[in-house]
């Protein structure tokens, strides 16, 4: 316990300092977040994606980024979430349970494509089992590129709509 | 009836007014746990504010009906923050002089909070899912032995007053300050802090911040509930915690507490009840930091030794006296 | 003839005519005459007991009726608050039973014997002598047993080993009621009760001692004492519903009547090791009777085990009474009474509604077993609201029937404080632990029996398939749930009567719970107002209502139930009640001793592939099992060993004789 309480002193903040606010969402998903703002609770759905944008993720709720502090929360029901973020090109077996995940929540409600599979099926294009990208399933608010994207790039797409 | 019955506007005032309070600074004690917790994880944290940002959002979002479930889970989140807030109106957190005093004691307060938790599992049940039955069946075996603690340690109490009444007890503990550092009086203070943990879904017997549906007790039942329903169900929660919270200080540390009904009294008991909560939840977090969660069918082996200290506490308030 | 005599006649001139219209009338009047007569005859002794609560006492001595001693009855306010629970309980069971008897319990024969197990349930407490008691003993039981065997036809094996365990344990207590109420009568050179009280004091302690013990026994099994409860997880479940309602809520009752009349009237309180073995018995019975009710999945079963544990509170809050009055503190001994009389009336209020509302689901869908059941509340809603009503009176929480008379025994034992001696301090807290254990339990038992047996979704097709129930049913429980709500909310209305009763049977004991229609019970320094709490909850939850209309104004939507993605869920995935009982057994693993049986046959062709799992679990009554099955064994094998003495051979049977009549003439003559 007082090895755990020395390190604790040691480590003091590790969150980074906060970046500028950013720019604000656009005009029409803005209108329909306009309750989310300060709080946005997220449900992670992923729909076949390699695991590299779930690593980042964890990293974006970890300490060091601290998407917390912005007022965005994980939770383990699509019932109590605001936010979908949604990983990964859709499989065909992912296609189903991502569209029911979407209709559970309740409105107001938006959806975050991570990662280029979400945006455009990535390398993955043309596969076999690969159903489209995330935007052929359920209308997609916004989009964070890259392969994967970097933890603070997710930060700054939910501090978008939270606004904070 | 003597002059302590009758209900004067000044005492149901007050507790209209202690409702009000927790009704409010419920979700502003969670907050604070939560960025007490932030802070010694070395994060910067949301601030004591977000629980009621989450409010205010949830309570703007559209209301779902699940298919299949019926006036149990509609009525379920209301009868569980009425009852919570009911309990509050009872508990002499400002002052001894609430309005319901003599109508409603400890034990009262003990079952109301119990009704509370049993209408969220049946709202649970009624859901018909695999979780919502796993939630339930968990919080009401939690339940079934933790209330039995609580229910010896306001024995152990009420023996040395002589009733179960909150004002006699807490002006007792008042007056005769000594007697909180009798041995029936830790051992009470103890059962009963393991207890309010268990009640309130902290570590470590539910963890508030899991989402693993295996380790979920809580968070398992009202999985199903949405936007407003949801929120009436974290309001709930919350001042469960502050209830339950501010009856162990009423009992262990009732220092502060009006005893008459000046506006300097209350001013200072409502001061010092803010001071004592804060406290509390600030040790509570702390201490959550240095804990890991028991698995849930070793939670019942600490229910019984704290069920077993309240035993004790019992005959020590025989024996020593 | 006062009020309480012509009530008690017609209460028996109903009783013979509803016996007479079961035999004589074609079928389809029957029904109706025979229930309207019953309901007559409940509400008539209902009047009775009122009268006798009021204050009206009544004693009459019919030397024709009886052989030798002739009828002895008498009714005071004791016998008046017993007799006006049966009465009220046979008046709903009455209606009930209309019907009711077109499912079960409507032969000719099992509508014949209610009205007279009916009466004899009024006749008990009415009782004024030991003959006429033993009489009327007699009749409750012979008359119940043969109901429980009427149950089913076809109930096969389980209805048949019900009233064998029955038949036996009943007659057990007979026996030792029968030995001890004998004993003290030719003690006391009187078999009048009231030369019994005139020469108990004188009586020698060994006389007193023995003749508690053995009424302690007889009126404890049918009290359902553990460990000779065990006909009533047996019986109880096996009878027609309205039968298991007039034994769950007023046979029972009639034990601790029983105990309370010869013990604390008769005999006028004793020695405190009598009272602290009730308390303890009580205790004992408390816990051990919740705890099998929470991990059982039969719904009538449960309510069974339930009235073990609220006679175990009823007989904790007399032995603490019985206690107290023996270290001379009157008030608390009056304040313990009346908590555990009190318990008797809530309890045989919200047992009857809920063995009615049991039978309804019985009778809707052929099963008790809670974990076929699932989703009544759309099909049958009355039952089940009425259901969850009582089920709230049973868990002892705010709005309940049971929450004032458990909280009025609470606080009779925070005073315990008072009484000196070493046992009271060992045994107080452990008895107050008991009945917070099983305040506990009992909330868990009742949430799993509403949540998996009425909400959800049907598990099976039965249930699926229920249907409310008939008015008259729906009528006779809207009774018993009328008197539900009024205990639970004005509980202080019976101040009065219990002032009463407790006065007569201690004599000398202050007014120790005080009470009006404002509906405020106070005990020694605590007080508490049900209807406030009640009042304000609801309150509350109007103005949040009212509250939230204003605040959250989006529209509600209907929503499939969230799947987790897979595919719908079905009604196989809910919790079942086995399984909601799963932790709580788990925990209590030690005590209640859970027998499974895992069988695992594998695949043809690979000891690795898994053809079929079964998987068997059951909890059985741990003291049955330990203390009665030894007992039968060694009964069965006596029996056995004497088989070979009876060969059939007539030489040999005179032989015995011949040996007798030598051995009888050796004795005679050494005696001499």
């Amino acid at each position: 316990m007082i090895s755990l309480l020395r390190k604790i002193r040691a480590a003091g903040r590790v969150a980074e300092p906060a970046p500028p606010r950013p720019a604000p969402l656009p005009a029409p998903v803005a209108q329909r977040a306009r309750d989310l703002r300060g709080s946005a609770q997220v449900r992670c759905v992923d729909a076949g994606s390699c695991n590299g944008c779930e690593i980042e993720i964890g990293q974006a709720f970890s300490p060091v980024y601290d998407a917390e502090r912005y007022g965005a929360r994980v939770v383990p029901s699509p019932r109590h979430a605001d936010v979908l973020l949604v990983t990964g090109p859709v499989t065909v077996n992912m296609a189903g349970p991502l569209r029911s995940a979407y209709e559970a929540m309740a409105s107001p409600s938006l959806v975050i494509g991570v990662g280029d599979c979400a945006i455009d099926c990535g390398v993955f294009a043309g596969g076999y089992g690969v159903h489209g990208p995330v935007g052929d399933v359920v209308p997609v608010d916004l989009q964070v590129p890259g392969c994967p994207p970097r933890p603070d790039q997710i930060v700054e797409a939910l501090r978008r709509v939270t606004g904070r | 009836m003597s002059a302590a019955d009758t209900v004067n506007l000044s005492s149901v005032l007050l507790s209209g007014g202690q409702v009000a309070l927790v009704l409010a600074g419920a979700p502003l004690l969670v907050g604070l746990m939560r960025q007490v917790r932030a802070r010694l994880d070395g994060r910067e944290g949301a601030g004591i504010w977000q629980p009621w940002r989450d409010l205010r959002k949830l309570l703007r979002k559209t209301r779902i009906a699940p298919e299949g479930t019926g006036p149990a889970f509609r009525v379920a989140p209301l009868l569980a923050v009425a009852c919570t807030a009911m309990a509050a109106a009872v508990v002499p957190l400002i002052s001894t002089r609430t309005g319901l005093g003599p109508g409603a004691d400890l034990i009262a307060v003990v079952a109301l909070l119990t009704l509370a938790a049993a209408a969220l599992a049946l709202a649970g049940l009624d859901t018909g899912t695999a979780f919502g039955g796993m939630g339930a069946s968990r919080e009401m075996t939690i339940t079934a032995l933790a209330e039995p603690t609580i229910l010896m340690a306001v024995f152990a109490l009420g023996t040395r007053v002589g009733s179960t009444n909150l004002p006699q007890i807490v002006t007792a503990g008042v007056q005769h300050g000594g007697r909180l550092a009798s041995p029936a009086s830790l051992l009470a203070a103890f059962a009963l802090g393991v207890v309010v943990l268990a009640e309130t879904g902290r570590l470590p017997v539910d963890n508030p911040a899991t989402h693993l549906e295996l380790t979920m007790v809580h968070e398992a039942m009202v999985l199903e509930y949405a936007g407003p329903d949801l929120a009436l169900v974290e309001l709930g929660a919350a001042m469960r915690l502050t209830v339950l919270l501010g009856l162990w200080a009423s009992l262990f540390a009732p220092w502060g507490i009006a005893t008459a009904t000046g506006p300097a009294a209350l001013a200072l008991g409502l001061g010092v009840l803010v001071g004592k909560l804060a406290l509390l939840a600030v040790l509570l977090a702390a201490g959550e930091v240095f804990m890991a969660k028991l698995r849930l069918f070793r939670v019942p082996e600490l229910l019984a030794g704290s069920f077993l200290l309240s035993v004790l506490a019992v005959t020590a308030s025989f024996f020593l006296t | 003839m006062n009020l309480v005599g012509s009530a008690l006649a017609v209460a028996a001139g109903s009783a013979g005519g509803a016996a007479l219209a079961a035999v004589v009338l074609p079928t389809r009047l029957r029904v109706v005459a025979v229930g309207a007569l019953n309901a007559l005859m409940g509400a008539a002794g209902a009047l009775a007991g009122g009268a006798a609560l009021a204050g009206e006492s009544f004693a009459a001595h019919l030397p024709v009726l009886l052989p030798l001693a002739g009828v002895y009855v008498g009714v005071d306010a004791l016998s008046g608050l017993f007799m006006a629970v049966a009465g009220a309980v046979v008046l709903a069971a009455g209606v009930y039973q209309i019907g009711y008897a077109r499912h079960a319990g409507g032969g000719r024969g099992a509508q014949a014997l209610w009205p007279l197990f009916a009466f004899s349930l009024l006749l008990v407490p009415a009782a004024a002598s030991v003959s006429t008691l033993l009489v009327a003993w007699e009749l409750m039981a012979a008359s119940s047993l043969l109901l429980v065997v009427s149950g089913h036809r076809g109930g096969g094996d389980s209805v048949r080993s019900a009233g064998v365990w029955y038949a036996v344990m009943t007659h057990l207590g007979l026996v030792a009621i029968l030995t001890g109420l004998v004993w003290l009568a030719a003690a006391a050179h009187s078999e009048t009760f009231a030369g019994i009280t005139a020469s108990a004091p004188g009586l020698s302690p060994l006389v007193r001692g023995g003749v508690f013990v053995l009424v302690l026994i007889g009126f404890g099994s049918k009290a359902g004492v553990v460990p000779l409860h065990a006909w009533l997880p047996r019986a109880h479940p096996e009878a027609p519903s309205h039968v298991s309602a007039l034994m769950s809520a007023a046979m029972v009752n009639l034990g601790v009547y029983g105990l309370v009349r010869v013990g604390l009237d008769l005999l006028g309180g004793g020695a405190r090791w009598w009272w602290l073995t009730v308390l303890i018995l009580g205790a004992l019975m408390a816990v051990y009777g919740i705890l099998q009710a929470a991990v059982t999945s039969d719904l009538k079963r449960l309510l069974a085990y339930s009235t073990v544990e609220n006679l175990g509170l009823v007989l904790l809050g007399v032995g603490a009474a019985g206690a107290f009055h023996d270290s001379g503190h009157d008030e608390l001994a009056a304040l313990a009474l009346a908590a555990a009389l009190l318990h008797t009336v809530t309890h045989a209020a919200f047992k009857t509604l809920l063995f009615l509302s049991a039978g309804s689901v019985l009778h809707a869908t052929g099963t008790r077993d809670l974990d076929e059941l699932g989703g009544l509340r759309t099909r049958m809603p009355v039952t089940s609201g009425l259901f969850a009503l009582g089920a709230l009176g049973a868990a002892a929480l705010p709005g309940g029937a049971g929450f004032p008379s458990e909280w009025l025994l609470l606080q009779s034992l925070i005073h315990g404080l008072a009484v000196p001696g070493i046992t009271v301090v060992v045994v107080l807290p452990i008895a107050v632990g008991a009945v917070a254990l099983s305040a506990g339990l009992a909330v868990a038992t009742f949430v799993k029996a509403v949540g998996t047996g009425f909400l959800a979704k049907p598990r099976t097709q039965a249930a699926e398939q229920a249907h409310e129930a008939p008015v008259s049913m729906l009528v006779g429980m809207g009774m018993a749930a009328l008197v539900c709500a009024g205990l639970a909310l004005l509980p202080g209305a019976a101040g009065a009567a219990l002032r009463r009763v407790v006065a007569g049977s201690l004599p000398g004991s202050g007014a120790a719970v005080t009470g009006g229609v404002a509906g405020r019970l106070s005990a020694l320094g605590s007080t508490l107002s049900p209807l406030w709490v009640v009042a304000g909850t609801l309150a509350l939850v109007l103005v949040l209502r009212g509250l939230l209309r204003m605040v959250a104004r989006a529209p509600s939507r209907a929503a499939v139930l969230w799947d987790c993605g897979a595919p719908p869920p079905t009604a196989r995935m809910q919790y079942t009640a086995t399984s909601f009982a799963e932790p709580l057994q788990r925990v209590f693993d030690e005590v209640l001793a859970p027998e499974s049986d895992l069988d695992v046959t594998p695949h043809a062709e690979s000891a690795y592939l898994v053809e079929r799992v079964a998987y068997s679990r059951a909890v059985p009554d741990r003291i049955e099992h330990r203390l009665y099955n030894p007992v039968i064994h060694t009964v069965r094998r006596a029996g056995m060993t004497a088989r070979a003495l009876a060969n059939g051979s007539v030489h040999r049977y005179l032989g015995y004789g011949f040996t007798a009549v030598v051995l009888l003439l050796v004795v005679l003559a050494a005696a001499q």
